[in-house]
Formats: C-alpha cells, sequence, structure tokens
C-alpha cells in the first residue's frame, strides 16, 4: 500500500469526460452505475452518441436542472436524468435483448477488481450476504466493448490485478479500464499504459497497480486536465 | 360487459393465499406499485415468493413484506439498498431465501414464463459463482447456461393509464418490468393513476395489451415531495 503524497491525476467528471472523449459517433452505449454515469453529462459537443440505460431507455441526456426530476425518467441509478429528441422507452425485456444480443457498441461499467486478462469482478465483495449484480452479467457477454470507469485504488488497495480475488462478473470481458491515473488498454499482451493523467509517472501508476504494466509501444501521451 | 375494476387495493388482493408468488414491478421507485405493496402488508399473506429487480424501500418497496415477515423466498438481481438490513438479518437466522439473478436473465425468465417457453440457454452468467450448480452446454464455442422461467400466481404492476378492458400505457421509465411482468401471472393487478372508456387510448401506444391484465385499481395521482427510493 502506497499513501498518495499529493492529489494527482483525473477528478472524477474529468475522468468521465476522458471516457466520453473515446466513444465514437454513432455508438449506442450503456452507462453503469456510478462514475460511468458522469458520462451522460459530458458527451463532446456534436457528437451524436446514443447512450442506453438498462432499464429501458435509449437516448439519455443530461441531469435536469434543479427543480425538473421527474421520478419517472431515471438511470440505471434510479437518479433523474433528461430524454434527449430522437429517445424511446421500451420494457425490461427488449433492454435486455438489446444488451445480449450483441446490438451496443460499448458499455462503461464500474469494478471492483479486473485482471491482467480482462476478468472482471463488479458484483460482490467476499462474504457478503447480498452481491448487486443488476444488469452487469448481461453487459460483459453482450456489449461489442466494455469499458471500465473507475477510481485506480480502493482505500490504497490495487483494483487491477493479476487475478481477480473476487467473484467473476464475466471472465476476459474487459477492452480498456479508465482510472483517475491513467488509460489502459487489455491486449493479448497484457495491459499496455495508453495515457498517463497529469502529474502521474508511469513508476507512480505500477506502485498502485498489482499486476505488471508495460508502456505503449508508439510512448506514453501525458494527458491534459480533461476539458 | 367486462369489468375489471376494484374500488380498493385491499379488495384487489383480498384472495392472496399464503405460498402465493409474486412478481412486483418497478425499477427503484420508478414504476413500483406501491400502494399494492402496502395493501398486502395489510392483507398479511405469508411465505410469499416475491421476485423483483429491487428490494425498495420499508416505506413502499417490497422490504415492507420482508420486514413484516410475508416473504420465504426473494428472487431479484439488486437486493442492496438503505432498507436492506432486514433481508440480511432473515437471511442470517435463515427465516428467508435469496436467488439473484442477473437483470437480463430475470427479465428473460419472465418474458418466457410468460411466453410459453419453460427453459433457456443464455450466456449470462457463465463461468461465475451464478451460474454454478446449472446445465451448460456450448454453442458457437461459447458456454451457456439453462435459466428456468418464471410464472407468478400474481403480478403487481403500475401503469400510468388503463382503459376499461386493461391495455396500459406507461409514462416514461416506469415501463421497466411491468409490461413483462404482466404477462407471466395467472392474475395481474395493475395500480393505475387513471381508466379511461374503451377507445380513448391511441392502440399504437398501448404497451400492455388487455389480455394480460385482469384486475385494476385507480389511485390519486403520487403526491408532490414523494421520497425517492434508491436501491
Amino acid at each position: 500500500m502506497v499513501k498518495d503524497q499529493q492529489k494527482v491525476g483525473w477528478s472524477k467528471i474529468e475522468l468521465a469526460t476522458r471516457v466520453a472523449q473515446d466513444l465514437e459517433d454513432g455508438w449506442f452505449v450503456n452507462l453503469g452505475i456510478g462514475i460511468p454515469t458522469l458520462v451522460a453529462d459530458v458527451i463532446p459537443e456534436g457528437r451524436e452518441i446514443i447512450l442506453h440505460s438498462e432499464n429501458g431507455l435509449l437516448g439519455l441526456g443530461p441531469k435536469p436542472e434543479p427543480g425538473q426530476e421527474d421520478m419517472d425518467l431515471v438511470n440505471a441509478g434510479k437518479e433523474p436524468i433528461t430524454l434527449k429528441p430522437g429517445g424511446c422507452f421500451f420494457s425490461q425485456s427488449d433492454s435486455f435483448a438489446m444488451i445480449r444480443g450483441g446490438h451496443l457498441d460499448a458499455a462503461v461499467l464500474g469494478a471492483f477488481q479486473v485482471s491482467t486478462e480482462g476478468d472482471l469482478a463488479s458484483w460482490k465483495v467476499p462474504n457478503d450476504p447480498l452481491g448487486r449484480v443488476g444488469g452487469a452479467m448481461d453487459l460483459t457477454v453482450g456489449a461489442k466493448r466494455i469499458f471500465l470507469c473507475m477510481q485506480h485504488t480502493s482505500k490504497g488497495k490495487p483494483k487491477i490485478v493479476e487475478e481477480c480475488t473476487y467473484p467473476l462478473t464475466a471472465p476476459r470481458c474487459v477492452d480498456r479500464i479508465y482510472t483517475d491515473l491513467a488509460v489502459i488498454y487489455v491486449t493479448d499482451e497484457g495491459l499496455v499504459v495508453h495515457e498517463l493523467a497529469p502529474g502521474v509517472t508511469f513508476e507512480y501508476l505500477q506502485e498502485r497497480t498489482a499486476a505488471k504494466l508495460k508502456i505503449h509501444a508508439t510512448g506514453l501521451a501525458q494527458g491534459d486536465t480533461a476539458k | 360487459m367486462i369489468q375489471k375494476r376494484f374500488e380498493t387495493t385491499a379488495k384487489a388482493v383480498a384472495d392472496i393465499q399464503d405460498g402465493a408468488t409474486l412478481l412486483v414491478g418497478g425499477f427503484g421507485g420508478s414504476g413500483l406499485p406501491s400502494h399494492l405493496i402496502a395493501a398486502l402488508v395489510d392483507q398479511g399473506a405469508k411465505n410469499l415468493t416475491v421476485v423483483s429487480n429491487n428490494i425498495g424501500a420499508v416505506s413502499d418497496g417490497v422490504a415492507a413484506l420482508i420486514s413484516n415477515n410475508q416473504v420465504k423466498k426473494i428472487i431479484c438481481s439488486f437486493p442492496v439498498g438503505p432498507h436492506a438490513d432486514d433481508l440480511i438479518a432473515r437471511l442470517q437466522n435463515g427465516t428467508i431465501e435469496l436467488e439473484i439473478s442477473p437483470q437480463g436473465t430475470l427479465a428473460e425468465r419472465i418474458r418466457a414464463g410468460g411466453a410459453g417457453i419453460p427453459a433457456f440457454f443464455t450466456p449470462t452468467a457463465a463461468h461465475t459463482e451464478l451460474g454454478e450448480d446449472k446445465e451448460t452446454r456450448m454453442y458457437n464455442g461459447r458456454l451457456h447456461v439453462l435459466e428456468q422461467a418464471i410464472i407468478g400466481d400474481y403480478a403487481f404492476i403500475k401503469g400510468h393509464r388503463a382503459d376499461r378492458w386493461g391495455n396500459l400505457v406507461y409514462n416514461k421509465t416506469q415501463r421497466n418490468f411491468n409490461p413483462v411482468m404482466a404477462t407471466a401471472a395467472k392474475i395481474t393487478i395493475a395500480e393505475v393513476d387513471e381508466i379511461v372508456e374503451v377507445g380513448e387510448l391511441d392502440p399504437e401506444n398501448i404497451a400492455t395489451p388487455s389480455v394480460y391484465v385482469h384486475r385494476l385499481v385507480k389511485l390519486e395521482p403520487v403526491r408532490e415531495g414523494r421520497v425517492l427510493i434508491n436501491g
């Protein structure tokens, strides 16, 4: 465990903004609970990305203005949202037919642990009598790409590990990991770092990661404070 | 003349027996048939199997049935929330059984139940704890698990507007589990904001056809400032 000397890296909203930069025009993208829901507020201007919410809507928009909240218009985290023009509603079985049937270009999800092989653990901590799977297991088998959007560590402990010790959501499903410290791709050659957040060095990142990281062949980009 | 309307939620739930299987619509507080749940707390049927995505709040969710010791088994995808303490206590003393089903699998098990399909293979939960002890088969080089359909004795659902026959339209994401659960119960009871005459609903907008709805109760519109339910 390493104690943070000073605050480096991206804030939650900057992290969401960094993920949004990599969502392509025309994609259908599911947003999971937690930091991923912030992505809806920071979609780059002029880019048409149709956001899917598992509870049954396409065309999810940003948070409503204070006072404009509608309890019947909510996201996967049960938080009030807005509907964009062209958006629509459908039932839970249709929503998961879209997910499982491979119709979504990407899902942006949170995680407890992710392994070198791209195994994901995100629904249950050991010895929890409950567990909270929601749509995570359907998304990880169905969406074309799985992007994680998460804090790099939890209470100082690395979340990126050689092997997951928490119960799996799905094996070998993660494509990219976006954290407050870096952008990392899961590849056949292992975990490859593409970009470091502001103030983060490769050594600093590796110290907070319980799996071996590699540097992208063309070198490392040093991220700006995401705008 | 077809008349599915019940004057009160109490009358609509009066015949629910101990041991019944109950499907409860809603996703968090949105589309939650909270008045029917409250009526069933008063009615007191016990040893229920409840199928619901969330457990909601003691004030107006499935958690109220759990806290009132009416539930022997709960099937859901996300049993976590601010009112999960009573569920955890009953799990620990062995008086309740929890079956976690991935959300899409849960929806499809209910859809299958309503559509006359007894079981199906899905890739969801393969190679995980939730796929253990289930029959598996390889399709297209990928492991799939066999999941069983769910059929309820009763379904509690929430709609926005109904006509006298029981055709339903929903309001925004209130739809969620309600249309699929409506198909999968012997008796589906809908609480709605408004009941109109046959022919007044736009046929293109009817999300639940009347064939699936057996009882209707009209409620007063939701009060301003109602507590938002998480979980």
